[in-house]
């Protein structure tokens, strides 16, 4: 896998096997993106559980926020990164520690040796993409924005 | 492993339009409501703040002009589209998220007529400057530049003259100098030219012509690349300072590459009010699903009246790149290979009088303001579009006295040559007697 295109089955294949997400780099300022897909994700039925060791204690959007991946209680299946490149190498060996189905680095954000590691693991991963925009862009709703999906079906659109 | 990417002719007919999810309805259904319901405050607030996509009110976003801007957006290989009321307002959209008062831009001299009018005289009102200058010489847009030029405004081929434009020139003059290049591609469509792949950054549309196709609705797009990086330099403080109405929210950052067409709409759409009505969307839609059968036709039929015309008497010259002769051959075969368009002009012998007489005289050509129609079109430019330009205006923007523009449209070659000959005839006549 290069990692400079990923298939819509490949992206629809990770989206809908999971279920619960941890958001490493939350922020409580709600005109951050991080904040910003956090909640979308969240109406999207995905319970996201934010890391971010400044606010650990914290509720964000009703849900208590961890200091790091390894203190989250429950099951993650995939980890969202918002941090910079360099920093996502160590959060992937994180997310690999506990037992995460999936690496997903957010928007500019791309680690190819961290990438490597966690494919080595059974990791899916996806670099320099939003979940929040795919989900969108899937499900027809980035559509409604005017936005190109690049999706061309005559089936009635579904995630 | 790679997806497959689909083709333009497929693009054409159902990008933007998968099947209503609510009902199945195949075809996009016109969606004529002002306003969409909240599912309750919390959704609405999340709305507004732009956290969740969704509709509010027609001005904003419609499911039918989405459509429209997705099957736009998706022609032209861009991110995102803003449908517009007019291919004027487009204009004016597209530079919205750019410009301050005190900016300029610098403007091809052969523009459409009415571009040249609404960018030298009403942009003032804005405080925004133009600057215009013949694109023959991209190095023409280079000296005049300043620190407040924040586009560069081409037709990929321009309106009326069948100018073409040397996109991936001018394309390295923009970003050269750290500033966006906007290409009005009306004349040529999508079918016959992409801007993005010679490097424009925005393209705007008058929809009205040969997308919907069939003379029956005004209408504007305008079409983001989404590669043009809006942090590269401070020059468009819009997208990348925080925005006081959106409580600090920084568009460029908060959206990526989709922040110039959400700002289209969150904020251009929003205050200046120019949006597409969805029936006007519908139809637009329907037209753009036989653009590629038309286009080829319109090409076809062109390039046999400009030989025609090229080989009659009463004819000084012919303006049509598809011409082996012609001044633009060369750049037509690198930008426009499968035809020159079906928008040309040409220079009648006997000047101004002579030239309102054959627009008279013509019987299935249609005398009105407006190209790109399934009908063959003509006009008189000096004594109609172009008549608010000054004689130099004129004469720059291809214009002149003796010169009549055409629109080939799609009916049988032999009618549209019948009825340019029987024209000629009369004018001949009513000469020599």
């Amino acid at each position: 896998m290069d990692h400079d295109t990923y298939t819509d089955d490949y992206i629809r294949g990770i989206l809908r096997e999971t279920r619960t997400i941890g958001l490493v780099g939350a922020s409580a300022n709600w005109n951050r993106p991080s904040f910003f897909a956090m909640k979308y994700l969240q109406t999207k039925n995905f319970r996201v559980i934010p890391v971010n060791p400044g606010l650990a204690g914290q509720t964000l959007l009703s849900e208590t926020v961890f200091g790091s991946l390894s203190d989250i209680d429950v099951s993650v299946d995939m980890v969202d990164i918002f941090r910079n490149s360099e920093a996502a190498g160590l959060v992937t060996d994180d997310a690999i520690a506990i037992g995460a189905k999936t690496v997903w680095m957010q928007l500019s954000v791309r680690n190819d040796g961290a990438a490597k590691t966690a494919e080595a693991a059974g990791l899916k991963v996806v670099m320099n993409r939003c979940p929040k925009i795919e989900y969108a862009r899937l499900s027809g709703e980035l559509s409604w924005n005017g936005f190109n999906s690049r999706v061309i079906t005559s089936k009635r659109r579904r995630m | 492993m790679a997806q497959r990417e689909p083709g333009f002719e497929t693009l054409a007919v159902h990008a933007g339009s998968p099947p209503d999810p609510t009902t199945g309805a195949r075809q996009t259904p016109i969606y004529q409501t002002t306003s969409f319901v909240f599912d309750d405050t919390e959704h609405a607030a999340s709305l507004f703040n732009l956290q969740v996509p969704g509709f509010i009110y027609s001005r904003l976003t419609n499911p039918t002009v989405a459509a429209l801007e997705e099957r736009c957006a998706a022609l032209e290989n861009g991110v995102g589209a803003t449908a517009t009321a007019s291919g004027h307002a487009a204009q004016i959209l597209a530079l919205f998220p750019l410009m301050s008062p005190g900016d300029n831009i610098i403007a091809a001299n052969k523009l459409y007529g009415g571009s040249i009018n609404q960018m030298g005289h009403s942009y003032k009102k804005f405080g925004w400057g133009a600057t215009f200058v013949d694109p023959d010489d991209p190095d023409n847009f280079k000296a005049e530049i300043t620190d407040r030029t924040k586009a560069i405004f081409i037709e990929s081929l321009a309106n009326p003259g069948g100018v073409v434009t040397d996109l991936e020139a001018i394309a390295k003059v923009a970003h050269d100098a750290g500033i966006v290049l906007i290409v009005d591609n009306t004349m040529a469509t999508p079918y016959l030219c992409r801007p993005f792949e010679y490097g424009a950054d925005i393209i705007v549309h008058s929809t009205t012509k040969f997308l919907s196709g069939n003379g029956s609705s005004v209408g504007g797009v305008v079409i983001d690349s989404g590669t043009y990086d809006w942090f590269q330099n401070d020059k468009y403080p819009s997208l990348t300072s925080p925005a006081p109405e959106y409580h600090g929210l920084t568009f460029a950052e908060s959206f990526g590459n989709l922040s110039y067409t959400l700002y289209g709409h969150a904020v251009g759409l929003r205050d200046l009010g120019a949006s597409q009505s969805p029936m006007n969307a519908y139809l637009t839609l329907l037209g753009i699903e036989t653009l590629p059968l038309r286009m080829e036709r319109h090409c076809a039929n062109a390039q046999v009246v400009a030989e025609y015309l090229k080989g009659h008497d009463a004819v000084s010259w012919v303006s049509y790149a598809g011409l082996k002769e012609d001044k633009y051959h060369d750049l037509a075969a690198r930008y426009i290979p499968k035809g020159a368009g079906a928008v040309f002009t040409f220079g009648l012998k006997g000047g101004f009088d002579t030239g309102i007489a054959f627009v008279e005289a013509l019987e299935l050509f249609s005398h009105l303001a407006n190209i790109g129609d399934s009908r063959s079109l003509v006009i008189h430019p000096a004594s109609t579009t172009h008549r608010q330009l000054t004689e130099e205006q004129l004469i720059a923007a291809g214009a002149g006295p003796e010169v009549v523009r055409l629109s080939i449209g799609i009916e049988s070659i032999d009618d549209i040559l019948a009825d340019l000959a029987q024209a000629f005839d009369r004018c001949a006549t009513a000469s020599s007697g």
